[in-house]
């Protein structure tokens, strides 16, 4: 299991040199969906299978998807089909699918072997994990729901549709 | 966990981070800040879940979902904020909303 550790920290590490360096800002979302999703694997092997999960659903999914519609949202115009023209090409989106089919190879690799390989003996279930969050930690996640509701009531209040009243006052 | 030293582990949640914050440093367009803002709260919950690991405990775990919680609360603020930077300036640059004096 040494070996999947270390390739996906290598892909993990390529990739990340390669969204910090990309001048296109969805190139760079790619690639950083890659890494995520790499990160996850490392999860994985380390014995966290439900943090591993919650890296792809949530890092991955949902917050990557919000710099996508964000990105989406700030390139209308003609800038956006001359961008779409270049995405039919087909050539920018080589260098992601490679780095994810190796991840795939590897998660094949696991699911073919058997789960004591996969992850050693001292694996954390998400039993353990869900019994520590609602024991001892139960104010931390009383805090963390109130984060989210602040979050909530801040991106609704600045994304509001008048900007002028607000701003001249 | 047992066949995968610590070290290692933690030497990529390093790597991470730092090519997180030159990212961070390097880059002017706000989009890309929060990118690497990104970057760096991932590597730092990846350091959380790699001691979790070695010592056997959920306590990393837990750590990182709320690393996790924090990183989208601040991730859906800030990109609201590059919403109305973006709709006011009409530019992403960082510098061009230094605009208070102190």
């Amino acid at each position: 299991m040494e070996v999947v550790f270390y390739i996906a920290a290598i892909v993990a590490i390529a990739s990340t040199i390669l969204a910090i360096t990309r001048l296109n800002a969805v190139h760079a979302l790619l690639y950083l969906i890659v890494s995520l999703l790499s990160v996850a694997i490392v999860f994985f092997v380390m014995g966290a299978p439900f943090v591993a999960a919650l890296e792809v659903i949530i890092y991955a999914g949902a917050i990557m998807v919000l710099f996508v519609f964000v990105v989406m949202m700030l390139n209308l115009g003609k800038k956006a089909t001359e961008m779409e023209r270049q995405w039919q090409r087909g050539s920018m989106w080589v260098g992601p699918s490679i780095l994810a089919a190796i991840l795939i190879a590897e998660v094949a690799y696991m699911v073919a072997s058997p789960v004591t390989a996969a992850y050693g003996a001292t694996a954390i279930e998400p039993k353990q994990v869900g019994i520590t969050l609602f024991g001892p930690y139960l104010i931390g996640v009383e805090l963390a729901s109130m984060l989210l509701l602040g979050a909530l009531v801040g991106a609704y209040h600045l994304g509001r549709r008048t900007p002028e009243k607000t701003e001249k006052k | 966990m047992a066949s995968i030293p610590m070290q290692q582990g933690l030497l990529l949640a390093g790597i991470l981070f730092s090519l997180g914050l030159v990212g961070l440093l390097v880059r002017r367009n706000v989009i890309f800040v929060l990118m690497s803002l990104e970057i760096m709260l991932n590597a730092a919950g990846l350091a959380f879940v790699v001691a979790g690991a070695r010592w056997g405990q959920a306590d990393g775990q837990i750590v990182f979902l709320f690393i996790l919680t924090m990183a989208a609360a601040e991730v859906s603020v800030g990109l609201a904020l590059v919403l109305r930077i973006y709709h006011r300036f009409k530019t992403l640059d960082s510098d061009a909303v230094s605009e208070m004096r102190g």
